[in-house]
């Protein structure tokens, strides 16, 4: 056990009219998540520390926050990975570019609110068959990674393009508008490819990778981006050339 | 702000969800949870689903029903559980067209592992009966639940926590709850209220659930006058990480994965001689206690090792690659390389809000159902799994219930008229939050959990007797005393999860002790209740089913027989 210290940006929005910043020290084991820290405070130190928390163990996406500056989960940060040595301080800040609530937790309405423009459901109208839907491992494969998401909202409160412009729908959006698109199963690939294949959707992503450097999964987003960019840019070829025998 | 709905439901798990897609044909809907909805712990499911589906390997609904049965140590009544096998195959190609990504065989059929006391020919050896996306099945499936909610029109209310149940005069006409975001009192009425609010395996010190599985729906209906039934039976995963109790799936063992105790030995052989390290999970946790407490753990301490070491590297990167990144984030070993070291973990509840095959809640043990009121999933118990439940059958428990419940409700609702609650109720949710809030107690919900969480753990997990039950129930009355005076410090409205932590606090104590009571009336050994001081099953006086009853006298029981249809009791060996 040793003593660390937590330094957390606060906000009480019926008292503070500016974020604060707080220190506490806590006992902890070297190996214990950062979660524990915060779960330690609100137990023993300030019961109205506030932040989001379920599943501890990395799979529901609650506590995704800003650790030494940096987007991650807190239940899956370790307090050895961000604190070498007992004196160096643990930094906690709410996930930038979402509405600030209280303390730790933002509004995440804007972020989930992205995903309801890119059509994400299975969509195949065509009787189905007795039993499942075939697919090959290999095409399995391909939505792999995409299906791993949480929504956690790390990526796209991490995307410079993002705070730029907040109708950009943003790393996470596009990843699950892959997820269908490239699912052999679905059949709304076009419609789906017009509402991300905009100025701000496809095109606002410069490959800049702050999203696939905090995810807390581990999905390159980036390179998903690239293969909608390039399957995009295929379509409206062929499109064109179309038009044109026409 | 006042809501009407014709279906109100509450919780967005694979059951909630399962029977919103449901009700919206039938009518409005309305789904709350006090998290998000894709943050429900359905998502953290990992092994699988089962369902005789015969794609890697002949199989047949009538087998799953014997190993369900076997399983539940024939306390589970076998209508329903016939049901269950029965539509088994049905649902899983119904959520693969709704577009759950299962992993595939190389035909592209949905692959299929072995689990836990799944068998075939009645018990003959393990059959590959688990469908399964990875380790994340239920995340995967959870998605594609919520998704297609969403393209059905259902209205979800996410950060919304139910405080109350309305039940007047024998029917249900809603529920109060609490905007957390913004600390405002919601008053839902709605012709049918669906509870589907998952387990509550935060009773316990060690649990592989999540921090909001604290069981509030179930409180609150205890309190409102709600029997419980078999509360006395809670699950104890044989394989949590050590000192975590974060779930290791039994798909680890299903792939290949065996127990092995501190002397090198692998124990299962002795305890399960068929099928050893896939017995059943009561079991295989008596057994990992049982190796610990006769100084058989690893290096003399209290746990034993899930060794995966001899399993293709390839198998386990594929099929297991969430739970190796568990296992090298919380423990820095490689299960590739390094054994695990584990120790059984509260996992499943299989005691619950009791149903009919309908999901329609029952008033007493004879019975009589509470109009408009229904309920479905982990916090429902209708009895599937009985005793004892066998992996794989929870999920595909949440769907196959959820979906008939939804069915239900659309008949209902078609003649039911609308609800509306009285204002009584809701001043005295607010009266009873206020004094909270304005408690100067100064007992902090914090220790008093963890205080409680403890002793749940030490006297009423995989083996339970008469003094150490008799005890906590005393304890227990002291701890509840002792909440009255719980401060918060927060006074604020907006996202007070201090004091949402402090009334889930009332609500973990509360199921505790219909637990405690439940174990300590049954005297006799069945699945997961184990006695020391009466370690046989005891089918003359004890096959039936337990309905504790919250009255002014205190905690008391009345009881039910089991429904047996097919399957005559036998000795539970495998
Ligand atoms: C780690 C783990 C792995 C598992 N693996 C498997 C497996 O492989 N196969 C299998 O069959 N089973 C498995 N299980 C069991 C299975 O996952 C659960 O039993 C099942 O998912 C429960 O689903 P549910 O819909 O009943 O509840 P949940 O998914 O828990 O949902 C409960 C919902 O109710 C809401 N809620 C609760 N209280 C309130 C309130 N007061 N107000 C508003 N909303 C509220 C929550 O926010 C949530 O939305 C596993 C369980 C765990 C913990
Ligand atoms: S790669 Fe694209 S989406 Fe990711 S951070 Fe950069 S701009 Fe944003
Ligand atoms: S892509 Fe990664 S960072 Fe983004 S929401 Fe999903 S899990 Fe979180
Ligand atoms: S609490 Fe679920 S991801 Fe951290």
């Amino acid at each position: 056990m040793n003593n660390y210290t937590f330094r957390i940006k606060r906000f009480d929005p019926e008292n503070d009219t500016v974020p604060r910043w707080e220190e506490f020290h806590v006992e902890m084991a070297p190996t214990e998540r950062v979660l524990d820290g915060l779960i330690k405070i609100k137990d023993s130190v300030d019961g109205s520390l506030t932040f989001r928390r379920s599943c501890a163990h990395g799979v529901c996406g609650s506590c995704a926050m800003k650790i030494n500056g940096k987007n991650g989960l807190a239940c899956q940060t370790l307090i050895k990975d961000v604190s070498f040595s007992p004196d160096t301080v643990i930094t906690l800040e709410p996930l930038p570019a979402l509405p600030l609530i209280k303390d730790l937790v933002v509004d995440m309405a804007p972020f989930f609110e992205k995903n309801d423009k890119v059509l994400p459901y299975l969509i195949n109208n065509e009787p189905p068959p007795e039993r499942e839907r075939l697919q090959s491992p290999e095409d399995q494969h391909t939505i792999l990674q995409s299906i791993t998401c949480i929504m956690c909202g790390c990526c796209t409160s991490s995307c410079p393009s993002y705070w730029a412009d907040k109708e950009y729908l943003g790393p996470s959006a596009l990843l699950k508008a892959y997820r269908f698109i490239f699912d052999t199963r679905d059949r709304s690939t076009e419609a789906r490819l017009e509402r991300v294949a905009q100025v701000h959707g496809l095109w606002r992503c410069h490959s800049i990778y702050n999203c696939v450097e905090v995810c807390p999964k581990e999905i390159d987003i980036t390179g998903h981006i690239a293969k909608l960019k390039s399957l995009s840019v295929k379509k409206a070829l062929s499109g064109r050339k179309s038009l044109k025998k026409k | 702000m006042i809501h009407y709905f014709d279906t109100l439901i509450i919780g967005s798990g694979l059951a909630g969800l399962r029977a919103a897609i449901e009700a919206s044909r039938h009518g409005s809907v309305a789904v709350l949870t006090k998290l998000y909805p894709t943050r429900s712990h359905s998502g953290a499911a990992q092994g699988g689903i089962s369902a005789a589906l015969g794609n890697e390997e002949p199989d047949s609904p009538e087998w799953h029903f014997y190993d369900t049965t076997k399983g539940s140590d024939f306390l589970g009544d076998q209508d329903a559980i016939g049901i269950m096998c029965e539509d088994a195959i049905r649902t899983i190609v119904e959520l693969e067209h709704m577009g759950v990504p299962f992993s595939r065989t190389p035909e592209g059929k949905i692959a299929q592992r072995r689990f836990g006391g799944h068998t075939r020919d009645f018990g003959a050896a393990p059959v590959r009966r688990a469908c399964y996306s990875a380790d994340r099945t239920g995340h995967a499936i959870l998605f594609a639940l919520y998704e297609q909610s969403e393209l059905q029109g259902v209205a979800s209310f996410p950060e919304f926590q139910v405080l109350d149940i309305v039940i007047e005069n024998g029917r249900c006409s809603g529920a109060l709850v609490l905007d957390i975001q913004s600390g405002d009192l919601h008053t839902f009425n709605a012709k049918a209220t669906l509870v589907a609010s998952g387990g509550y395996g935060r009773v316990f010190k060690t649990t592989s659930n999540a921090l909001a599985s604290t069981g509030d729906c179930l409180s609150i209906l205890f309190d409102g006058g709600i029997p419980l039934e078999d509360m006395e039976c809670f699950q104890f995963h044989p394989t949590g990480l050590y000192g975590l109790g974060i779930l290791i799936t039994e798909g680890a063992r299903g792939e290949g994965g065996i127990l092995v105790n501190g002397k090198g030995e692998r124990f299962m052989e002795r305890y399960a001689p068929t099928i050893k390290d896939l017995a059943p999970r009561d079991m295989v946790s008596r057994a990992i206690m049982t190796e610990i407490r006769e100084g058989r753990g690893v290096d003399g301490k209290d746990f034993v090792h899930l060794d995966l070491r001899h399993v293709d590297k390839k198998i386990i990167e594929e099929r297991l690659p969430e739970i190796s990144t568990f296992c090298k984030i919380y423990m820095g070993i490689d299960p590739s390389e390094n054994p695990i070291p584990v120790l059984p973990t509260a996992h499943y509840a299989m005691g619950g809000i009791p149903t009919d095959v309908d999901g329609r809640v029952l008033g007493d043990e004879k019975g009589a159902t509470i109009e408009g009121l229904y309920a479905a999933g982990e916090c429902a118990c209708v009895s599937v799994h009985g005793a004892n439940r066998l992996g794989c059958n929870s999920l595909l428990d949440t769907v196959v219930f959820g979906r008939r419940a939804g069915m239900a409700i659309g008949g209902y609702i078609k003649d039911a008229d609308r609800r509306e609650i009285a204002k009584g109720p809701s001043d005295r949710v607010k009266a009873d939050m206020n004094a909270l809030v304005n408690s100067t107690g100064d007992e902090k919900a914090g220790a008093l959990r963890s205080e409680f969480r403890k002793m749940m753990m030490d006297r009423c997990s995989v083996f339970r007797n008469e003094e150490g039950l008799a005890g906590l129930v005393q304890d227990l009355k002291t701890i509840k005393e002792r909440t009255k005076y719980v401060g918060i410090k927060d006074r604020g409205a907006q996202f007070n999860t201090e004091l949402l932590e402090a009334l889930e606090l009332n609500h973990l104590i509360n199921l505790g002790e219909a637990i405690a009571l439940s174990a300590l009336q049954r005297k006799e050994s069945r699945g997961a209740h184990s006695r020391e001081d009466f370690p046989e099953r005891d089918d003359e006086n004890w096959l039936k089913h337990t309905f504790a009853f919250k009255t002014g006298r205190g905690i008391e029981f009345r009881y039910k027989p089991v429904t047996i249809t097919r399957f005559k009791p036998e000795e539970r060996k495998y």
